[in-house]
Order: structure tokens, then C-alpha cells, then sequence
């Protein structure tokens, strides 16, 4: 392979970065223990390749090339501080293990490597808003300013949420493990948690005026597929396929001039029928486990629906069931106001309006948009339009989404017709 | 590593508590106390006096300022704590939720800071 072209050697290491650096560098911080010094090995690691691979050609397992280069440089750059530090002297000794311990880069190693930086980067003892930071930077790669644009912060303040993540790692000793089985189902719900939030802000932008941030969607789904890979735990799945569920939705969720479409309304020739195929496929996998959570039932609706081929043919029936199973394993108010939404599909708006009543009634979800929105659907349908645009015009004072503002505001105009 | 669990909850109500339910509490925290001796990860603890006991100390400027009463103004309180030895911060939140406190209170995990210890955290498992 010697003799390749500049040109060409650099196409090359820029690919190998995009497929390998992040199982790299999950491995460099293994043998190094230090995610910055894991960083710079990573930095000088592909920087040699450039150097070198023109000249000696392109390695034969260009992964463990960058992972042996880089543990080389890093002890280099710890031995040289060493010098000057005595402080550090003790780490560079250190060091004189690794380099004699085997640097596992087989392909399992590698694996449960990345696995060890997912559960990392997630652990509960960090904040919230850190993990999906320091998610985004080290396992999916995203710059700080990528993640700054994306969920509306500085990439100053991102940065410093990243520094502070690693600092305690480092100084309180978050180790770099895959939980125990014990603690498997808290840390994998912790994990999930932190998928979904970065589904979530892509799929529904909590503010401002895009309703979708197409880049977080996608980025949420490859870390799932990532974690079903290397986990596949039922949750998991269920997970992944409740995103694939709704990003199949995508297109039809926005009309071309930006407005929302109610499910009801979309036209579902143009859902995504792969996503839609693999996302049942997934759910009956999670649910023929037994195992399943409030993942994988969120999905299981969500796969009614989109084999529905239309919105009268939904099976409203299997949907409130579904709904009564998910509010047994996960109660909550939001779950309740869903379920009251299919209860109104199945037996009448009448029905759906009381319980919708006595959700509010215990003053949970009073500030909730969606709850007074619900609300007036059900009383435009029953013909009480005073009531109707007395709920949307208080669901409009509560929203802060452009699009969603716009859509109770055409929903108001409606009503005087 | 060293780390210090602290115990947090509402002091006012362990004095109003009846007498078997204050016995049940101490047989609980005699049975964790021997527990962590036993693994070896106790390295110390203590039950603290309530909180109107408390002095907070700050130094601005040169000068000495003490205040009454604990630094924090929250719910609950800090009532005692143990000093252990984990591996690693899950080992010491293993320890920590072993705590009968952590039922109705809160125990708060600190690394303790020690001069020159390695700042890498042990890779495996």
C-alpha cells in the first residue's frame, strides 16, 4: 500500500476518524484513566497517522495502530511531565504498568470498552444537563458548539458543564465499569433517561421557533441502536423502537408552510414504512422477553398507530388497554391525559371530557398546555364552543412553542366559523 | 479512597419519636456500624450534636467572622457521619445507601481530599 497519494492517505484518516475515533478514544481512556489525557492521546494518535501512514501506508488494523500510538504518546507526554513535576512522578510509575499490561483491542474488549463510556458519561452522580453534554462530546463525537446550538446554551457554558463532569469523575472516582447486574436496571434506566431527553429536544424543540432539530433525533437514535448492539436489553429496544416510531412521523407531523399536524390529520402515505417495520419488529421482541418497561408499551402504541391505516381504523380498544398497562407500571398525570384522549376515541368525546375533568380537578397538569388543548378539542366536538376557546385561549397562554402557538391560534379561528 | 457519608434529616423528629421506634433505629445503625467494621470500611464515625450547636466559620478579608447555627438552611440537617474506604465512588454510594438514614434523610458522599493521590480512577470490571 506504500506510494498512495497525499490526497488519497488523507481521505483515508479522515474516515477512519469518522468510523473509529470514538472506539478509540473509549479505549485510550481505559489505558490511560483520564478522559483530557485520553484526549490528546486521541489528537496525537490520528496527527502520527497523518505523519506517517503516506509514507509506511495504511496499517493493516488501522484501530489498534491509533490505540497503541496514542497510549505510546500519552506516556510519553507523562513521563516528560514527570520530569519537571515531581508530583507527577508517582503517575508516571504509573504508566510503567500499563505499558507492560496487554492493550486488549480485540473486538469485544473494544465493545464493552464504549459500553464503559456510555455508563460513564450517564452516572446518575453527574447532573443531568452534564450527562447528555458530556454523552454528546465523547460518545457521539458532537463539538460543544454543536451542542450548545442544539439545546439553545452557550458553547462556553457547555464546555464548562464538560470540564466539571470530568473533574468529578477524576476526583470523586467514578470508575470506568459496566455496572454490576444489581445495578444494571437503575443505571440502564439512567441511561435511557439521557437518550430520550436528546430525542426529545430534537423531535420537539422546547423553545424557539424550529419544531424539530433533526440532528439530536438522529443522534439519539444511532446511540440507541449503539446500546441495543451492545445491550440488548428489552428496555433498550423498546427505546429505540419508540423513536423510530415517532421520527417515521417526521415529515407528516409538519405542513409545508412549518404548521403542526395532528396525528389524526397526517397524510400516512408519507410515514417511513422502514422505520415503521423495524420499530414493531423491535416491540415484539421487547415484549416477547417479559421484561418490558414503560419504554417499550410507549411503543407499543405508537406501533397501533402506525399500522393503522387510517385514523378511524385505529384500534382504539387495544390502545386504552395498552394505556392501562403503562399507567400501572409507570403512573403518571401525562399518561392519564393520553389515555383520556383514546377513552374519548373509543366511547365518545363525553367520556374523555369527565376524565380530562378529574385530572384537572386534583389541580396535577393545570399548567400543562396539552392538558387545556385536549380539553377543547373535547368540548368543540360536543358543540360547547364558549368552553372550547375558553381551554385553547388558556392552553395559548401556557405554550412557548412557535408552531404550537400558531396551531391553537388557527384552532381559535376555527371556532368562530 | 477515602469518602465521608454524611447523614442528613430532620433533626426535630428523632426526639419526638416513641421509645421502641428510637431502640428499632439504633439496632439498625449498631447492625450497619458492625457490618462496615467487619469489611473493613470503617474508618471512623460520629453522631453530632443538633444543629443549634452548630458554628459556621468564615474568614473574609483577614478577618475571623463566626456565625450561629450550620451553614446550611435546609430541611434537614446533618446529624453524623461515617468515614470509609471504597474503591471507588459506586462502592462508596453502596456503603452510603447502607445507611439506615438514607430511608428518610439524605447521606451526602464526599471524596476526601488527600495530598498526591493518583487523580486515576481504576479502570476494569
Amino acid at each position: 500500500m506504500n506510494g498512495e497519494p497525499a490526497g488519497r492517505i488523507h481521505e483515508t484518516v479522515d474516515a477512519v476518524y469518522r468510523a473509529e475515533s470514538r472506539r478509540v478514544l473509549a479505549t485510550l481512556i481505559r489505558l490511560l484513566g483520564d478522559f483530557d489525557l485520553a484526549e490528546e492521546a486521541l489528537h496525537d494518535a490520528f496527527a502520527a497517522a497523518l505523519e506517517r501512514w503516506p509514507e509506511a501506508g495504511v496499517p493493516d488494523k488501522p484501530r489498534a495502530w491509533l490505540v497503541s500510538a496514542g497510549r505510546f504518546k500519552a506516556i510519553d507526554a507523562i513521563r516528560r511531565r514527570a520530569r519537571f513535576d515531581a508530583s507527577q512522578a508517582e503517575i508516571a510509575e504509573r504508566f510503567d504498568g500499563v505499558t507492560a499490561e496487554s492493550a486488549d483491542t480485540d473486538d469485544d474488549g473494544v465493545e464493552d470498552d464504549r459500553l464503559r463510556l456510555i455508563f460513564t458519561c450517564c452516572h446518575p452522580a453527574l447532573p443531568p444537563d452534564a450527562q447528555v453534554a458530556l454523552t454528546l462530546r465523547e460518545v457521539c463525537g458532537l463539538t460543544t458548539e454543536e451542542i450548545g446550538h442544539a439545546f439553545l446554551t452557550s458553547a462556553p457554558t457547555v464546555a464548562q458543564r464538560i470540564v466539571r463532569a470530568k473533574s468529578k469523575i477524576r476526583d470523586a472516582r467514578i470508575p470506568y465499569q459496566v455496572p454490576s447486574l444489581a445495578d444494571l436496571p437503575d443505571r440502564l434506566d439512567t441511561v435511557l433517561h439521557v437518550i430520550y431527553l436528546v430525542f426529545n429536544e430534537g423531535y420537539s424543540a422546547s423553545s424557539g421557533e424550529a419544531l424539530t432539530r433533526h440532528d439530536l433525533s438522529a443522534e439519539a437514535i444511532r446511540l440507541a441502536r449503539l446500546l441495543v448492539e451492545l445491550l440488548p436489553e428489552p428496555e433498550a429496544m423498546g427505546l429505540l423502537a419508540l423513536m423510530l416510531l415517532h421520527e417515521s412521523r417526521r415529515t407528516a407531523r409538519t405542513a409545508p408552510d412549518g404548521e403542526l399536524v395532528l396525528l389524526d390529520d397526517q397524510d400516512r402515505s408519507t410515514w417511513n414504512r422502514e422505520m415503521i417495520r423495524e420499530g414493531a419488529a423491535l416491540v415484539e421482541r421487547a415484549l416477547a422477553s417479559r421484561r418490558f418497561g414503560p419504554y417499550t408499551l410507549q411503543a407499543a402504541i405508537a406501533a397501533v398507530h402506525a399500522e393503522s391505516a387510517t385514523a378511524a381504523a385505529t384500534d382504539w380498544d387495544e390502545i386504552v388497554g395498552l394505556y392501562d398497562v403503562l399507567l400501572r407500571a409507570d403512573p403518571s398525570p401525562v399518561i392519564e391525559l393520553n389515555r383520556a384522549a383514546a377513552v374519548a376515541m373509543r366511547d365518545g368525546p363525553e367520556a374523555g371530557l369527565a376524565l380530562i375533568d378529574a385530572i384537572l380537578a386534583r389541580g396535577t397538569l393545570v399548567d400543562y398546555h396539552w392538558a387545556h388543548s385536549a380539553r377543547a378539542d373535547l368540548c368543540r366536538r360536543l358543540g360547547r364552543t364558549a368552553e372550547a376557546r375558553a381551554s385553547y385561549e388558556r392552553a395559548l397562554g401556557l405554550t412557548r412553542q412557535e408552531p404550537e402557538r400558531r396551531f391553537l391560534e388557527r384552532r381559535l379561528r376555527d371556532l368562530e366559523d | 479512597m477515602k469518602y465521608l457519608c454524611m447523614i442528613y434529616s430532620e433533626e426535630a423528629v428523632f426526639p419526638t419519636l416513641p421509645k421502641a421506634e428510637v431502640d428499632k433505629v439504633m439496632a439498625q445503625y449498631q447492625a450497619f456500624g458492625e457490618s462496615v467494621k467487619k469489611s473493613g470500611q470503617l474508618l471512623g464515625a460520629n453522631r453530632l450534636h443538633p444543629t443549634h450547636t452548630a458554628t459556621t466559620i468564615r474568614i473574609r478579608d483577614g478577618k475571623l467572622s463566626t456565625t450561629d447555627g450550620p451553614f446550611a438552611e435546609t430541611k434537614e440537617q446533618l446529624g453524623g457521619y461515617y468515614l470509609i474506604e471504597a474503591k471507588d465512588l459506586n462502592e462508596a454510594i453502596q456503603v452510603g445507601s447502607r445507611i439506615p438514614g438514607a430511608e428518610w434523610g439524605c447521606i451526602e458522599v464526599r471524596p476526601i481530599w488527600e495530598r498526591g493521590a493518583p487523580p486515576i480512577p481504576k479502570a476494569g470490571g
